[in-house]
């Protein structure tokens, strides 16, 4: 056989590329599947998107999700990627999430609370079992609209605030940090790790939450609230001098409520673990809450032993678009290195064999 | 490319990305954080790289890249088109005419010279990481010059084995103070490093570093009086152009055992090939 040097490098990439779309589009009697349906009825997919993605714009992560084919890692990727050729204007003003136009809160702390509990569109308290009515595209049966005011909702840590009985919010004036402009440094601020979880994967904080339920760095928490709604995302331009309105944002929020024992200096008092992400992703927020805690466990004066309270760890591996690049990026020639490797085992096996030889022939 | 700037990046962050170039170059082998942003090309595929030859390119710039000394292969072959579509340089495979070279595992077999810059792509800038994986530990070692740890390492290979057993990303030290990852190149590339003319620059997109070595900078291999530093190659001379001073890719050409050594360097092997130097391979090729 003789040697094929593997040209057509270039021939190769374009016609791979002509049939991913090809593959994309799949059967062609069956019509496109459009960004409005995707948008409409795979809200979850495009809230993930969006929340890994850091780009809030659900028409842009419907196209993401289209062409990704629904894997939402990859659908991130892209949204990142166009996020990052925009210029950036401001930072917007604290959202505030008390003043959130509600259509989920629960609370797990108290069985009643000003505002009540508010079920909102859940999965929670569903059967899985397959509905295999949906397998059909004939209208499905609608809800009524109730016609009761949503009255005022305080969050829970606010109304355990009043009595001393948890860790004042943090306040704070200056800039947040931004990872997308500045590379991690540490000690990473708060500010920081909570952006870093924001974007982070949901599988990866879903996992390193419940191993702090199971003993790895436990917190003892409670879903003091989880809420989901609309808010108003406002930005105080320097030559305006207040704040105005640019638009509104789904968000979930949850703030988890833990047990402190207290230290030398802070006496007994329930802390907090923050989790606020794009969309409706309970399942993240959630996570991110309990990571959030977590982390704080070196501030705390808590022992860190586990790998949801190492800072380090969960900051430089949360980030899926990171990971997916460095794991796949094995699939890219290494061929010099193995070379290298190769040889290099050659030669030590060639050694021991020697030794061996030599040991045997003094023997 | 419509709708995009120059090279891709826009100039402010090109600017960041040369201020840290700059810090990089005036403490050789330091790596200096910077704002790396989000490529179109996935993070470990030659971000670092990429927004490096970015900031640096200008439009009568000739740009060559390699991926394992091959200009051919599939992502020397997606870079360089990014950079003909977003910059509309003029590309070449050929050592000698590029001004900027971005590579991936390899250094040119041809000397480069000082009006050409190497742009290394960089998996994992910290050459400590293998023996303590936190990089609040390790910036440590480093500003402490504390190296012990891996002069230990390679102590403990000679103990065990009776050699060094690094092959790729062997440690070096730059201008006597900074210890460095070379980027993944076999341990043969090494030397070359060691006072070359052109500048080197090295990004790390997903880590978020940028260092280099300025032209004419002394580049050591670590390494011990009583255990010398060696190049590993095949010992043999290329098939197809009987060089036996390249490095040397092995491929696999029959299930029972057959090899074929070739160059990695593809330029260098076309290139000597052209002048009309024929390895034994090439010679029964061209009697089949």
């Amino acid at each position: 056989m003789a040697y094929v040097t593997v040209k057509g490098g270039e021939q190769a990439i374009d016609n791979a590329h002509a049939w991913l779309a090809e593959e994309r589009r799949g059967d062609r009697r069956i019509p496109s599947v459009s960004l409005e349906q995707i948008a409409g009825q795979l809200g979850r997919a495009v809230d993930r998107a969006m929340g890994e993605g850091s780009l809030y714009d659900r028409e842009l992560a419907a196209l993401a999700v289209k062409q990704a084919q629904g894997d939402l890692i990859e659908a991130a990727f892209l949204l990142r990627a166009y996020r990052t050729t925009l210029p950036r204007f401001a930072h917007s003003e604290p959202v505030d999430t008390a003043a959130m136009r509600i259509q989920r809160r629960i609370s797990a702390v108290f069985k009643d609370l000003p505002g009540g509990q508010v079920l909102g569109p859940t999965y929670d308290y569903t059967h899985r079992l397959l509905d295999f009515g949906l397998t059909s595209t004939d209208d499905e049966p609608r809800a009524s609209e109730g016609t009761e005011e949503l009255s005022q909702m305080p969050r829970v840590p606010d109304i355990l605030g009043h009595e001393g009985l948890i860790e004042p919010d943090i306040k704070g004036d200056a800039e947040p940090g931004d990872l997308t402009r500045e590379p991690l440094t540490f000690p990473a601020s708060r500010d920081v790790r909570l952006q870093a979880l924001a974007r982070g994967d949901e599988g990866f904080l879903l996992a390193l939450g419940y191993s702090t339920q199971r003993g790895y760095g436990g917190t003892h928490p409670f879903a003091g609230e989880v809420r989901m709604g609309e808010v108003s995302v406002e930005i105080e331009p320097p030559e305006l001098g207040f704040a105005i309105d640019i638009g509104d944002i789904t968000v979930t929020e949850c703030q988890m409520v833990n047990q402190f024992k207290g230290s030398k200096t802070t006496p007994p008092q329930f802390t907090r673990g923050y989790g606020l992400v794009f969309g409706f992703s309970e399942r993240k927020a959630m996570a991110v809450a309990l990571v959030d805690r977590a982390m704080r466990a070196g501030e705390l004066g808590e022992e860190v032993t586990a790998p949801a309270q190492n800072v380090e760890f969960v900051l430089y591996h949360s980030d899926n678009i990171e990971a997916t690049g460095f794991v796949e990026h094995l699939k890219l020639p290494h061929y010099v290195d193995f070379q290298s490797e190769l040889q290099n085992v050659r030669r030590m096996q060639t050694e021991v064999a020697r030794a061996r030889e030599s040991v045997e022939a003094a023997e | 490319m419509k709708g995009y700037n120059f090279a891709y990046l826009d100039e402010q962050t090109k600017r960041m990305i040369r201020r840290a170039l700059l810090k990089a170059v005036a403490i050789p082998g330091h790596q200096v954080p910077f704002g790396s942003r989000e490529m179109p090309l996935p993070y470990g595929w030659g971000t670092g790289g990429i927004q490096v030859t970015a900031s640096i390119l200008g439009t009568d710039d000739v740009l060559k890249v390699i991926d394992q000394g091959a200009d051919d292969t599939t992502n020397a072959v997606s870079i360089r088109r990014f950079f003909a579509r977003t910059a509309g340089v003029r590309t070449t495979t050929s050592t000698a005419d590029a001004t900027v070279i971005q590579t991936r595992h390899r250094i040119p077999e041809k000397q480069l010279r000082d009006d050409q810059i190497i742009v290394y792509q960089v998996p994992q800038p910290e050459p400590l990481f293998r023996l303590e994986p936190s990089r609040i530990e390790s910036r440590r070692m480093h500003s402490l010059a504390d190296y012990g740890l891996m002069h230990v390492k390679l102590y403990e290979d000679i103990a065990r084995f009776g050699q060094i057993s690094i092959s790729y990303d062997y440690p070096v030290m730059v201008n006597q103070r900074y210890l460095m990852s070379p980027s993944p190149i076999p341990a043969f590339d090494n030397p070359k490093m060691d006072m070359m003319p052109a500048l080197q620059l090295f990004g790390a997109g997903r880590e978020k570093r940028i260092y280099a070595i300025p032209p004419w900078t002394e580049v050591r291999s670590l390494d011990f009086e009583d255990h010398p530093f060696r190049r590993i190659n095949a010992r043999r001379p290329c098939g197809l152009c009987g060089a036996t001073d390249a490095y040397l890719d092995e491929v696999v050409v029959d299930d029972h055992g057959g090899r074929l050594f070739v160059c990695s360097d593809t330029d260098h092997c076309a290139e000597r090939r052209a002048a009309g130097h024929v390895g034994t391979d090439g010679m029964r090729e061209a009697a089949e």
